[in-house]
């Protein structure tokens, strides 16, 4: 399992960045995510692999309707 | 051309004030009379006081209408002010987003104080012409307009009788009268409603510019709150004010190269980065159709469902297709965010401009989902051509799509049949139908139309007392706060949004706070003091852009390409690089340095000034801070069954057992645990903005805002003794 703003999701071998945000429907492009507090740019989304028990962070920035 | 006669009835001389730093230092005050056809005019100074107090735009526009009005006004007396002020910044061209005019007035729709903005020329060129501000007060015999001409100083009242009352055609008009030459047309902005103002609360104001390229008057609404309405009432066709060879340095700002050096960098940010961030030059405000039905917060069928899988019918690729591509389309000089889309050669299908081939402004996001998804369509063709009608007939597209809402919900619920809609079957999805209620609203045809235009509030009782409607269903259904529709925005799993709305000055817009990521994805404010403290920051920051006349998309539709690397949680999302480009421009115009506490600092006096105000027309206080049903949870089994397995969770975390409970009895308990959260919402937020239980400033706030002057303490100290209303 893995932790994704606070809450517990499942994790798999190979699960990266952007596989994470597909699965959790987060398609909104202003998008900050640390994996265990260090930020990644949205260039390395489908590089970056998260680890098994990673605390995460998918920030979406918007903060005005 | 002319398309009515312009009648001479009133002519004042008047030397324009130059703009310095940003003001004129003075306003004007247009008196119409009392229906006798006495006009006259008023031209006050603004001291620094009123300047350090009240900064500019919408605290100017408070202040004045203060002066203007007494406890008993209402939207429709006499002495209303329909004021209209752009603000320090107003007009400089070097940034983005920088022409916004803001009107403030009472309100039909919530019987107090409202503001509203648009883009169009009408500040810029106000201020240019030596006003800071322009209020309107009285009442005339006939249909007039108020000119300001800022080139030969002439103030101007015409009689203006005409049947072509609706916003397209006067504009055009005016345009057409006030301008020397087909060049000149781009001198000129008129502020105009239309037919349906006259009948219904939801009157919008709209507020041109001239398109050169397009040879068309292009209109920008200050939609919300009934200004449209308070325009008509007073039997104003439209406010004009030319202004020629306009420049960007017309502010005289203290230190013009920093101005151009901003812009630049925000120029150069938005070319580089919209693409990948919200197209908004490609696509304006509907990038947002997808990613709110994404997040379930798309408005669907009044709000009973958060997204559709009809929604590929109107992704941004869809309205990307109709909307003209290639033009820098902003609605003032040197905005390369360029979002203000048109629909060019759309052909009308329906009403009596059927057949005519227009240039449609928008829609722009709020448009695309009040009249769309809340009233169960998909069709962005349907959705312009209301959009079409909504601007010409002056009525808000907001309130009009969530009224209408409303209205198809009672109707599938059997409290209106087809005999109290004279005919009409108005089910969710019935675009034929709900079109036609839209050309019926626009000249009042019957009773039920006119029922409709007067808001959800006051059709409540309309639908209770005439048709027998249950009030208590309208009560949990109605997406109403303070006599105002609730914008496009699904708040039920946000507790933070559902302050956002319905704990605001003027009720449920979306201009003071945009919580709901923050709070519902990234969980970021879980405690009740952290959503409070979002609940301050965020109003206080964004009525800022409303007292120096700038647009609020620049700072946060785009975003530096390190920002969510160099900063980190809520600090991120404030977006502190634009923030700063904020108070260097602020500087640069008004000569004055300006931090990032002071700025929310002039934002909080303002803020409170309103609340204050707001007590004094016997409101601003707990009891109007409601919140409908509808809002908090799901209300009808089958909006908690679209969502099943995710309700029941939450009544878990609620430590509910929901094991042999109805599904009506699992949304009871839901709705009752959510109430008492909204009640411990209310408390911390009151407690945060130094407000007592009651939602009333506390003498320490008001005096450590600098807002206790003798009118304020006269209002308030025997309040602040008794604890009850004197």
């Amino acid at each position: 399992m893995i932790r994704v703003n606070g809450e517990q999701v499942p994790w798999r071998e190979g699960m990266t960045i952007r596989d994470l945000l597909e699965e959790r429907n987060f398609t909104f492009p202003m998008i900050a995510v640390w994996v265990d507090g260090t930020p990644h740019r949205r260039e390395e989304f489908a590089s970056v692999w998260i680890p098994d028990g990673a605390d995460v962070q998918a920030i979406h920035m918007i903060s005005g309707g | 051309m002319d398309k009515f006669p312009m009648n001479l009835l009133a002519e004042w001389n008047y030397h324009r004030a130059p703009l310095h730093r940003g003001y004129t230092r003075k306003y004007l005050v247009v008196d119409l009379g009392k229906g006798d056809g006495q006009y006259s005019h008023t031209i006050h100074d603004i001291d620094g006081d009123m300047i350090d107090t009240f900064t500019g735009g919408r605290g100017f526009g408070l202040r004045i209408l203060w002066d203007s009005v007494n406890p008993q006004s209402r939207w429709d007396s006499p002495e209303n002010a329909l004021v209209i002020s752009g603000g320090p910044i107003c007009g400089i061209t070097q940034y983005p987003g920088t022409g916004k005019t803001y009107t403030v007035f009472l309100s039909p729709l919530t019987e107090q104080t409202y503001n509203s903005n648009a883009g169009g020329y009408f500040g810029p060129y106000l201020k240019a012409s030596g006003f800071d501000a322009l209020a309107v007060t009285g009442k005339c015999p006939e249909d007039v307009v108020v000119s300001i001409d800022g080139d030969e100083g002439k103030i101007r009242i015409y009689a203006a009788p005409t049947d072509e009352r609706n916003a397209y055609d006067v504009t055009e008009a005016l345009h057409g009268h006030f301008a020397k030459n087909e060049d000149d047309k781009t001198s000129i902005s008129a502020v105009t409603a239309g037919r349906a103002a006259e009948h219904s609360w939801w009157g919008a104001l709209n507020v041109s510019f001239y398109d050169p390229r397009r040879k068309v008057a292009r209109l920008k609404q200050a939609g919300r709150g009934g200004g449209g309405t308070v325009l008509r009432d007073k039997g104003i066709l439209a406010l004009v004010v030319r202004k020629s060879g306009f420049t960007g340095t017309e502010n005289d700002p203290a230190d013009l190269a920093t101005l151009q050096k901003v812009g630049t960098k925000l120029h150069r940010e938005i070319r580089n980065n919209d693409d990948t961030q919200c197209i908004m030059r490609t696509t304006g405000t509907t990038h947002l159709n997808k990613i709110m039905n994404d997040y379930d917060i798309l408005p669907v069928n009044n709000f009973k469902f958060g997204r559709s899988e009809a929604i590929g019918a109107i992704t941004p690729e869809e309205y990307k297709k109709l909307f003209t591509q290639g033009y820098a389309d902003g609605c003032w000089y040197g905005c390369s965010m360029a979002c203000a889309k048109t629909v060019d050669g759309f052909v009308l299908r329906t009403g009596p401009d059927k057949g005519k081939k227009v240039t449609v402004d928008g829609p722009e996001y709020e448009t695309a989902a009040s009249l769309g998804p809340n009233v169960g369509i998909f069709d962005p063709l349907w959705t312009i051509e209301t959009n079409y009608y909504a601007d010409h007939y002056a009525l808000d597209t907001i309130s009009l799509g969530t009224g209408l809402a409303f209205v198809c919900e009672c109707y599938e619920l059997g409290l209106l049949t087809k005999e109290h809609t004279n005919g009409l079957d108005l089910r969710f999805g019935a675009g034929d139908q709900i079109m036609e209620l839209i050309h019926r609203m626009m000249d009042g045809r019957d009773d039920f139309a006119l029922a409709v235009g007067k808001g959800i509030r006051k059709m409540k009782d309309i639908f209770a007392e005439r048709y027998g409607a249950d009030r208590a269903v309208m009560e949990r259904i109605g997406m109403e706060g303070q006599g105002l529709e609730v914008s496009q925005y699904r708040c039920q799993e946000s507790v933070a949004q559902w302050g956002g709305y319905f704990l605001t000055l003027k009720g449920p817009q979306h201009d003071e706070a945009w919580v709901i990521f923050m709070d519902m994805v990234n969980k970021q404010i879980p405690t009740f003091e952290d959503k409070a403290e979002a609940l301050f920051y965020f109003p206080n920051f964004r009525l800022w852009f409303s007292l120096v006349g700038v647009c609020k998309l620049p700072w946060n539709d785009v975003e530096p390409s390190d920002n969510r690397l160099r900063y980190k949680g809520i600090e991120a999302a404030k977006v502190p690089e634009h923030v700063q480009n904020y108070l260097d421009i602020y500087e640069a115009v008004t000569g004055k340095p300006l931090s990032r506490e002071g700025m929310i600092l002039q934002s909080e006096r303002v803020y409170n000034y309103e609340r204050i105000f707001n007590y004094r027309m016997g409101k601003g206080t707990r009891k109007e801070h409601n919140i409908p049903d509808r809002a908090l949870g799901p209300v009808f089994p089958d909006e908690w069954n679209v969502r099943k397995e995710y309700f029941e969770k939450k009544l878990e975390e609620a430590g509910i057992n929901g094991e042999g409970l109805s599904v009506e009895e699992k949304i009871s308990r839901l709705q009752a645990h959510r109430r008492g959260e909204w009640e411990k919402l209310v408390d911390a937020v009151y407690a945060r903005r130094g407000w007592d239980s009651n939602g009333v400033p506390t003498r320490k706030t008001v005096e450590r805002l600098g807002l206790d002057s003798p009118e304020v303490l006269e209002l308030l100290e025997p309040y602040w003794r008794s604890g009850e209303r004197a």
